[in-house]
């Protein structure tokens, strides 16, 4: 087999265990992009130009909240900048790519392609057909994304609101921080960033909560990372 | 996006700040709607989204599984709403 082919082949094999929160994580998108009276075209629409779970449910609980587009954009970038930080570490594998290729790898590059790509990487920088990885990865995720979204709006229509299916909002991104659970430091971050969102959801204007609550973490995070270092 | 990016432009202290982003953020996105009623006061007696977020947070703590944690947060909830405070 042509060994493209076969490294698309892998990329998709690797990811394909990933892909099974995501099928309800999509439906839940999904379903709540509804509830919160979306059309179905925006909702599907987002899925395809954002392309990752997270921001897209920031972007409609901030929407749904009469936020202006100022401080949604940022919220959502916020959100993604966790992206920065894949890319950086791809970059050194990959940074040798026509700027196309760049562009069409770094759109399909979520969480879970990084995981599984990331591992791949490491233990086969010699093949030069490596990034077809990313990119079975990739498509991967992205296909299955857009599957359950459609789903998820189909439900969506019929699901009734007593459930109170908004909630599933905190559950998915609390479900998203169990790794860090164990770990005293990011679990210092997290209460800041929670309580400044808490107390500061009224008085701080313009829906900007999320931003002052992630920007005092992170300064709470960036000196626990100094003060370690200075241990060392 | 980072793709455009020249080789370690990031060094690791940005990496190792980096790698907190989401605990940095996502508590803020998870914070306000359970502890806040609809008027936007934090309401903290009798709410079941606190309980049912504790429990999800036990079961993700132990089973480190993120489709677990959502479930057994979102079924414990249904529990509290419909059977139990009814």
């Amino acid at each position: 087999m042509d060994d493209r082919l076969k490294t698309l082949k892998k990329g998709i094999i690797d990811v394909s265990p990933l892909m099974i929160p995501v099928v309800p994580f999509g439906i839940i998108y999904g379903v709540i992009g509804m509830e919160l009276g979306l059309s179905a075209y925006m909702t599907f629409g987002m899925s395809i130009i954002i392309f990752g779970g997270a921001s897209q449910i920031v972007l409609l609980q901030l929407f749904s909240g009469g936020a202006s587009s100022l401080v949604a954009i940022t919220s959502v970038s916020a959100v993604n900048s966790r992206h920065l930080l894949y890319g950086a570490v791809f970059s050194e594998y990959l940074s040798h790519l026509k700027i196309t290729w760049k562009i069409i790898l770094s759109y399909v590059l979520i969480d879970q392609a990084f995981a599984v790509s990331n591992t791949y990487f490491k233990k086969n920088e010699k093949n030069k057909y490596k990034h077809y990885h990313l990119l079975g990865a990739g498509f991967t995720c992205w296909t299955i994304w857009q599957i359950s979204t459609i789903l998820g709006i189909v439900l969506g229509s019929v699901v009734p609101e007593e459930l109170g299916l908004s909630f599933t909002i905190s559950l998915t991104f609390l479900a998203l921080l169990i790794n860090d659970f164990r770990k005293s430091k990011n679990i210092i971050v997290m209460l800041v960033s929670g309580i400044v969102a808490t107390i500061g959801y009224k008085t701080i204007p313009f829906q900007a909560y999320i931003i002052v609550a992630a920007l005092s973490a992170l300064l709470v995070a960036a000196l626990l990372t100094l003060i370690d270092l200075k241990k060392k | 996006m980072i793709f455009l990016l020249k080789k370690d432009i990031l060094n690791d202290k940005t990496k190792k700040i980096l790698s907190y982003v989401p605990s940095a953020i996502f508590p803020a996105i998870i914070f306000p709607p359970i502890f806040l009623d609809s008027t936007g006061s934090i309401d903290i007696e009798n709410n079941p989204k606190i309980l049912a977020a504790v429990f999800a947070i036990i079961v993700g703590y132990f089973s480190q599984s993120i489709i677990i944690t959502i479930f057994v947060g979102l079924i414990s909830y249904w529990f509290l709403i419909f059977v139990y405070y009814q």
